[in-house]
């Protein structure tokens, strides 16, 4: 183990990148991501890495010199957030039909307009049907673990997929927490040397990466990257467990905190997910049966596991840090889509909050759950915005 | 370099596409390829020679090639060539590899220039190759940032009350120039010797090159498919499209352009560019014969300068 120490949560993915020290990084600065580049550009300046960084014009041009990066046969990471990661929504689709393994991390930050610089999770919501893996974070510790978990799943044999790591912009990407790294060797040992597939650079074997398929083909590439993505559920999974072996820390795609005896749950991802445990806690002192799921995998969506802990509640509440004017939040459909067929299933509604940066507060969370006990039946719900 | 020579070189774009007939763009290309006897990796962006030489499962390609979108060859070729540099970096890699990009005007003059611009300033050590055929071709003739004044296209069509574009061509050459990279030119196929050593100086050059050549398209154009090489002569010839080179700094005419300078060759007029392809038939007859005259004026003007900046 390494030391313990105090970084906030940029830092944290900045130095799990010294570590796996990337052979290329391609970035463009956007707040409130640009604390990792920055710290990563010390560590290229400095000797620290191998990696060859390239400061990018736009995001749109960091996510495609990337994925030539990533073709090319070389491990690859960036960061961006918001209308970055908006810019880049082309490059996203082509990133994972290409199969390229690059690992992202995003700051949470909503989009335009107004603008705004503060977190939700627009921007990754924008992202969902990309193809990519992607896995929320709750706090600095997370953050850190992520980056390593994400290219171990992104570049298993059954995925090669692209993977975002989401932390929320600012609450986690600029706050200090404590935080434990791993020593480099464990995290060497953990990712392996990189392993690439027919790189656009292996000379004897010539490769035609992205060329056009006509609808006698397009259909089956797609259905390929949706069965990669089935397979990304259980790699994860496997992942997270040897993940546990080297660092002590246990996670799983969704985690239940105090649902067992549950009657009423709400769900969420991110750092609410903290406070809601601080809820619960607060809750079950007066009594009350409440618990609290965190999604931790959002896509593949983990609807077996959600299910399972979601089974025989009275009531759920799902908090959506994005919305879909005119329906739920995107969270919420995937909670109802799991819970489908399911016999006495419990009443879902959702919630959404937090947007633009919005501040969560345990009072607003603890009405939450007195909505699901007084037996609060509106569908869609918008915690804390004066209407 | 001599013709004999250059039949046994390898091939690393073969048969079997689906460009049309009479494209200059795989002429372009093959005379670009042959330049260098190093192995080479390919980015293409988005367009008619991407979508005619890769049509899945099939693939025209013998080297390593890759597109990912429209708007970022060069931002892709970046990123292989920055894969390139890390991995010999780090021992993992000792072969010498070169790296060449192609797009069309389109992508080169409009969307993808910031992505070109950035490229070129990073200093990524590879070869842009702009295919200039002065329109949206792979979408069916539309108005680029390359367009000739006066030409119709489906988004400028020769109207009655409005002839055509309207607007001069950005000058992409001059501008890609003043990015004080170490190598840029201009060149146009029919003139094979000049171009295979335009390319040969930017594969060579370290850090980045690029290569502006006239593409002449029969569809688009409205030219016969057999007067391709014809027309791109006349493209330098009326001085439409000047032969130059730019090479660490200085500036130098080439080829027919270079003889028109020193007066060993006849300067044509632009009516004879414009007579030859069905894109112009409307400016040499009827109301709109002064926009000819306009063009004529601005080449003159053009060359002028061009000139004083080779010093002749």
């Amino acid at each position: 183990m390494g030391e313990k120490m105090a970084v906030n949560g940029d830092t944290a993915i900045a130095m799990a990148w010294k570590q796996i020290n990337p052979d290329v990084v391609a970035a463009y600065p956007i707040t409130p991501q640009t604390i990792i580049v920055e710290a990563f550009s010390d560590y290229v300046h400095d000797g620290e890495v191998d990696t060859e960084y390239v400061c990018a014009e736009s995001e749109h041009s960091a996510l495609s010199i990337c994925v030539g990066a990533s073709a090319a046969g070389s491990r690859v990471a960036t960061a961006t957030a918001s209308a970055g990661l908006a810019f880049m929504w082309e490059m996203l689709y082509i990133a994972a039909s290409m199969r390229t393994p690059i690992v992202m991390a995003i700051a949470n930050r909503t989009l335009s307009g107004p603008i705004n610089i503060h977190c939700d999770h627009s921007d990754a919501m924008g992202a969902r049907d990309s193809g990519w893996v992607q896995i929320f974070g709750e706090n600095v510790q997370e953050a850190y673990d992520n980056t390593l978990i994400a290219f171990r799943i992104a570049e298993h044999m059954k995925v090669r997929l692209p993977t975002m790591t989401c932390i929320d912009g600012f609450i986690i990407t600029h706050a200090l927490e404590r935080f434990e790294p791993l020593d480099v060797e464990t995290v060497r040992n953990f990712l392996g040397p990189y392993q690439a597939v027919r790189p656009l650079l292996d000379l004897k074997n010539p490769t035609t990466y992205g060329p056009i398929a006509m609808p006698d083909y397009y259909f089956e590439i797609k259905y390929q990257q949706a069965v990669a993505m089935e397979e990304a559920l259980k790699v994860t999974r496997d992942v997270m467990a040897e993940f546990a072996e080297v660092s002590g820390r246990k996670y799983d795609l969704v985690d239940g905190y105090q649902v067992d005896d549950a009657e009423y749950v709400i769900v969420a991802m991110g750092s609410t997910a903290g406070t809601l445990r601080y809820v619960v806690d607060q809750m079950r002192a007066d009594g009350k049966k409440v618990g609290t799921v965190k999604v931790r995998l959002f896509r593949p969506f983990p609807m077996e596991d959600m299910a399972k802990l979601l089974k025989g509640k009275k009531a759920v509440a799902v908090m959506d840090r994005a919305m879909s004017p005119g329906t739920g939040g995107a969270l919420y459909s995937d909670v109802l889509q799991s819970l489908v067929g399911m016999d006495d299933a419990p009443l879902v509604i959702n919630y959404v909050y937090g947007l633009g940066g919005r501040d969560v507060m345990p009072g607003q969370l603890t009405g939450v759950f007195e909505d699901l006990i007084k037996g609060n039946e509106n569908r869609i719900n918008y915690m804390g915005v004066r209407k | 370099m001599n013709l004999k020579e250059l039949t046994h070189s390898e091939v690393r774009m073969c048969e079997g596409h689906r460009l049309c007939a009479g494209c200059a763009e795989p002429i372009i290309a093959r005379q670009v390829l042959m330049a260098t006897d190093k192995p080479v990796i390919v980015a293409n962006a988005t367009g008619c020679f991407e979508v005619s030489t890769t049509i899945y499962p099939f693939s025209s390609w013998n080297v390593p090639w890759i597109h990912t979108a429209f708007e970022n060859a060069p931002a892709t070729m970046s990123g292989v060539e920055a894969a390139y540099k890390s991995l010999k970096r780090q021992g993992k890699l000792d072969q010498e590899i070169k790296f060449v990009a192609f797009g069309g005007d389109g992508a080169t003059y409009d969307i993808g220039f910031q992505s070109l611009s950035g490229a070129i300033e990073r200093g990524h050590d590879f070869m842009y190759v702009c295919f200039n055929n002065e329109a949206y071709m792979n979408t069916g003739i539309q108005r680029s940032g390359a367009t000739q004044m006066g030409a119709a296209t489906t988004t400028c069509p020769a109207g009655s009350c409005i002839p055509g574009k309207r607007e001069f061509p950005k000058d992409l050459t001059k501008i890609v120039i003043a990015h004080d990279l170490p190598y840029a030119a201009q060149a146009s196929p029919h003139n094979w010797k000049d171009l295979i050593s335009k390319a040969k100086k930017g594969f060579d050059t370290p850090g980045p090159a690029f290569l502006n050549v006239i593409s002449p398209c029969p569809r688009g154009w409205r030219h016969d498919g057999s007067k391709t090489i014809a027309i791109s002569k006349l493209a330098v010839e009326t001085c439409i499209w000047p032969l130059y080179e730019f090479e660490n700094g200085k500036w130098s005419l080439t080829g027919e352009s270079l003889r028109i300078a020193e007066g060993t060759r006849e300067k044509r007029p632009v009516l004879d560019w414009l007579n030859s392809q069905g894109r112009f038939k409307h400016l040499t007859k009827g109301k709109f014969t002064s926009v000819a005259d306009d063009i004529q004026k601005n080449i003159d003007a053009k060359w002028e300068q061009l000139q004083k900046l080779c010093k002749m």
